[in-house]
C-alpha cells in the first residue's frame, strides 16, 4: 500500500519542499531583484536631445554609485513618449501594467507629464519628474508618490520679476505663446514684478506654435515699455531673439526671459543673444566642487557637455537613491521611502536643495548673462525659492 | 493703434504675405496646376532650410549656397518626380496623400540621421543685415524686405511663365486634359517632370531664402505645409494670381488677427478659408473645383 501511495507521497513531499524554497526565495526577492525604472522620455523629435541628457544624467549617478541604488541594480525599461500627450496615458499605463515598473521617470513635455501623473496617482506608482515644469504637477495634481527634481514654471519667472523691478523698470510688456507653460511663466513674473511696484501694461500672446513675431514686435515698439519679459523655448526662442535684434529693439528696450530663452540655443542665436539676462536654477560658471566634478565626469562618460536637463536627471537618481537607501532597497515600504525622499537634502551640481511640502525643489535661482556660448552666472536672483504650490492638498 | 503703427502692421502683413507666396509657389505649381496633393511640400521647404545651413557652413556665403542649392534641387527634383511621382497623376488623391505622407516620414528620419535634431541658425549676409528706420522709433530688418522683393520678382516670373509662354500653355493644356494634350503631340511626361522639378526647386529655394529669418529646426515643414495649402485652396486651384492674392490676404488676416484678436489669432486664417469657400467653393480665382 505504501508503494501505491509512494509516488503521491513523493509528489506531495516535493511540492512541500518546493513551496518552502520558493517562499524563502520570495522573501529575499525584493532586495535581490533589480529595480525596474520605467524611463518615459522623448527619444525622437524636437525634445530628443533633452530626453537623452536626462537619461544620461540619471545613469551617471547610478554608475557613480557602483551600479546600485540602495543595494539594488537598476533595470531600465525605455519608452519613447514622442512628446505626444495623446499617447501619454496609454504609454504610462503600459509601463506600469504590462512592464510592472517600480518607478516611473519622466518627462520633458508638460502635457505628457500630467497624463503620467494621473496614471501614477491611479496606480499608486512612484513618479519622479525630471523636467516638465507645469505648475500643477506639484499643485492641484500633487501626491505623496509624485516628486519633481527640476522646477516649476513659476520659479524662474518669479525670480526674474524681482530682478526687473530692481533694475528700475516700471512698465513692462510680456510676450509668450498662448499655452500653459507661457501663461504660468508670465503669471510668476507678474506676481513678483507688481508686488515690487511695477506694472505689466500689456500681456501679448502668439498662438502656439506659431513663430511669426513681427506683428507683436511692432506692438512692443509702439508701446515703448521700460522692459520686455518673454517665455520661449527651443526653435521659437532662437527665432524670437534673432527677430528682436533684427527689429532694432535689443539696444532700445531691454529683453528679459526665463532661462530657456537662451538654453541650448546660443549657437543658433549667435550675436543676437549676447548680453541677454535670464533666470534659471542652473548656470555656467558655478564654482562649487560638486558642479565641477559633475561636469568633468559627464564629459568623460558621454563626450558631451552637460546641461540643466542632465543635472535634473542626475538629481532624480540622487533622490531615488536617498529613498532606496533609507528602506534598504525594499520598495514595499513605500511610506518610509517617501518620507526619506521628502526629507532628502539633494547635493545637486546646481547647489544643494530640499523638497518642498508639495515635492518640488526649494532652490536658488541664478541670474545669468549670455557671454559667448555660455550662460554665465551673475548673481543669485532668489535664494531658496519655493513654489507656492497653490491648489496642492497634501498633509 | 497710431497711424504709424498701423502702417507698419500693414507692412508686416504684406511682407508675411509675400513670403507665404514664395513658400507656397512650389505647391501652386504641383498641386494647383498639376493636381497632385503633395503633402511633402513642407518637407521640401525644410530640405531647403537645412541645405542653407549646411551649404553656408561649407561655402561661407549664403548666395553661393543659394546658387548651389538651386542646381542641386532642380536635379534632385527631376529624379524625385521620375521615381516617386510620375505614376501618381492618373491615380486618385488618396494614393497621392499616402505616397507624399510616406515621403514626409522618410525625409524627417533622414534629416534626423544625417544632421540631427538640434536647432540651427543661418546668419544673414553682412550687407543685408542692417535695419531701416520707419518713422522715428521702428526699425525694419533689411533682409525681410529683400526676401519680399525676391517674392515679387518670382511672382511676376511665374505668372509670365505660365500665362505668356508656349511652355506655360502646354502645362495648362496638360493639366486640363492630359490625354488630349498627349494626342496633340505634347510629351506630357517630360513636361510634368520639368514642372515638378521647378516646383521642388521653388520649395527648396524658399526654404533657403527664408532660413536666416526662420531658423532651422525639426518639424518646421509641418507648420508651413498647412498654411501653404491654405494659400492654394483660398486662391483657387490652377491660378497663380489667386495664390498671390490669397497669400496677401492671409498675411493681413494673420497679422491683424494677432494684434486685434489674440485669443482667436490661431484660428483666424482658417475662419478666412471657411468663409471664402462658403462663398466661392472653387476659391477666389479658381478655374475649376478639385477633381
Amino acid at each position: 500500500m505504501i508503494f501505491d501511495s509512494a509516488p503521491k507521497f513523493r509528489l506531495a513531499f516535493a511540492s512541500l519542499v518546493l513551496a518552502c524554497v520558493s517562499g524563502a526565495a520570495q522573501a529575499q526577492a525584493p532586495s535581490a531583484a533589480p529595480l525596474k525604472v520605467g524611463v518615459m522620455l522623448p527619444f525622437t523629435g524636437t525634445y530628443a536631445p533633452l530626453g537623452v541628457a536626462i537619461e544620461n544624467g540619471f545613469k551617471l549617478y547610478v554608475q557613480q554609485q557602483g551600479g546600485r541604488l540602495g543595494g539594488r541594480t537598476i533595470d531600465y525599461v525605455r519608452l519613447d513618449d514622442e512628446s505626444d500627450p495623446s499617447k501619454a496615458s496609454e504609454n504610462a499605463s503600459r509601463l506600469v501594467k504590462r512592464d510592472h515598473v517600480d518607478v516611473l521617470l519622466g518627462t520633458v513635455h508638460s502635457g505628457v507629464a500630467m497624463a503620467m501623473a494621473k496614471v501614477a496617482k491611479d496606480t499608486n506608482t512612484l513618479l519622479i519628474v525630471p523636467n516638465a515644469g507645469a505648475d500643477n504637477v506639484t499643485g492641484p495634481l500633487c501626491a505623496p508618490n509624485i516628486f519633481r527634481t527640476s522646477f516649476s514654471n513659476w520659479q524662474p519667472a518669479y525670480a526674474m520679476g524681482k530682478v526687473v523691478a530692481s533694475k528700475g523698470a516700471k512698465r513692462v510688456v510680456t510676450l509668450t505663446w498662448k499655452y500653459a507653460a507661457g501663461e504660468e511663466s508670465v503669471r510668476g513674473f507678474k506676481e513678483a514684478f507688481e508686488a515690487a511696484g511695477g506694472k505689466v501694461i500689456d500681456e501679448l500672446t502668439v498662438p502656439f506654435p506659431n513663430v511669426e513675431f513681427q506683428a507683436q514686435l511692432t506692438q512692443i515698439a509702439a508701446a515703448k515699455p521700460d522692459a520686455v519679459y518673454v517665455f520661449f523655448a527651443g526653435a521659437g526662442a532662437v527665432k524670437f531673439v534673432k527677430d528682436y535684434a533684427a527689429a532694432g529693439l535689443k539696444d532700445k528696450i531691454p529683453l528679459y526671459g526665463a532661462g530657456f530663452l537662451t538654453d541650448g540655443t546660443l549657437e543658433a542665436q549667435g550675436d543676437a543673444a549676447q548680453g541677454l539676462l535670464t533666470t534659471l536654477h542652473y548656470a555656467d560658471g558655478l564654482t562649487s566642487a560638486r558642479d565641477q566634478g559633475f561636469r568633468l565626469d559627464y564629459a568623460k562618460t558621454y563626450k558631451l557637455q552637460p546641461d540643466v536637463y542632465a543635472v535634473q536627471g542626475y538629481d532624480a537618481a540622487q533622490l531615488l537613491g536617498a529613498g532606496l537607501v533609507a528602506v534598504k532597497g525594499d520598495t514595499t515600504q513605500r511610506d518610509a521611502m517617501v518620507r526619506a525622499m521628502e526629507q532628502a537634502k539633494v547635493d545637486s551640481p546646481r547647489g544643494p536643495f530640499v523638497m518642498s511640502k508639495a515635492h518640488n525643489p526649494v532652490q536658488d535661482i541664478y541670474l545669468r548673462q549670455v557671454k559667448g556660448h555660455e550662460n554665465r552666472v551673475v548673481l543669485v536672483a532668489a535664494k531658496g525659492l519655493a513654489d507656492p504650490a497653490r491648489g496642492c492638498r497634501m498633509n | 493703434m497710431t497711424l504709424a503703427t498701423f502702417f507698419v502692421q500693414c507692412l508686416n502683413s504684406m511682407q508675411y504675405g509675400l513670403l507665404l507666396f514664395l513658400v507656397a509657389s512650389g505647391l501652386t505649381l504641383v498641386f494647383g496646376i498639376m493636381g497632385i496633393v503633395n503633402l511633402a511640400h513642407g518637407s521640401f521647404y525644410m530640405i531647403g532650410a537645412y541645405l542653407a545651413y549646411s551649404l553656408t557652413a561649407l561655402t561661407g556665403n549664403l548666395f553661393v549656397a543659394l546658387a548651389l542649392g538651386l542646381v542641386l534641387s532642380l536635379i534632385f527634383g527631376y529624379l524625385l518626380e521620375w521615381v516617386f511621382f510620375s505614376f501618381l497623376y492618373e491615380r486618385d488623391h488618396l494614393q497621392q496623400v499616402l505616397m507624399t505622407y510616406g515621403l514626409i516620414l522618410v525625409i524627417e528620419e533622414l534629416r534626423s540621421i544625417l544632421i540631427g535634431d538640434d536647432v540651427h541658425g543661418v546668419a544673414v549676409p553682412a550687407f543685408l543685415a542692417g535695419s531701416i528706420a520707419i518713422g522715428n522709433d521702428m526699425l525694419y530688418p533689411v533682409y525681410r524686405l529683400f526676401v519680399s522683393a525676391a517674392c515679387v520678382v518670382l511672382a511676376l516670373a511665374l505668372y509670365w511663365l505660365i500665362r505668356k509662354t508656349r511652355v506655360g500653355m502646354k502645362i495648362r493644356a496638360g493639366a486640363s486634359n492630359r490625354e488630349m494634350a498627349q494626342s496633340l503631340g505634347i510629351d506630357i511626361g517630360l513636361l510634368y517632370r520639368v514642372v515638378f522639378s521647378l516646383g521642388f526647386g521653388l520649395a527648396v529655394m524658399s526654404g533657403m531664402l527664408f532660413a536666416p529669418v526662420s531658423t532651422v529646426y525639426p518639424g518646421m515643414g509641418a507648420q508651413m505645409l498647412i498654411v501653404c495649402f491654405l494659400v492654394v485652396v483660398i486662391g483657387g486651384i490652377g491660378s497663380i494670381t489667386g495664390a498671390f492674392v490669397a497669400a496677401l490676404l492671409i498675411g493681413f488676416v494673420d497679422t491683424f488677427g494677432k494684434v486685434l484678436w489674440q485669443e482667436g489669432a490661431g484660428i483666424a486664417i482658417y475662419l478666412l478659408m471657411a468663409v471664402i469657400l462658403l462663398v466661392r467653393p472653387a476659391g477666389l480665382l479658381g478655374e475649376r473645383a478639385m477633381r
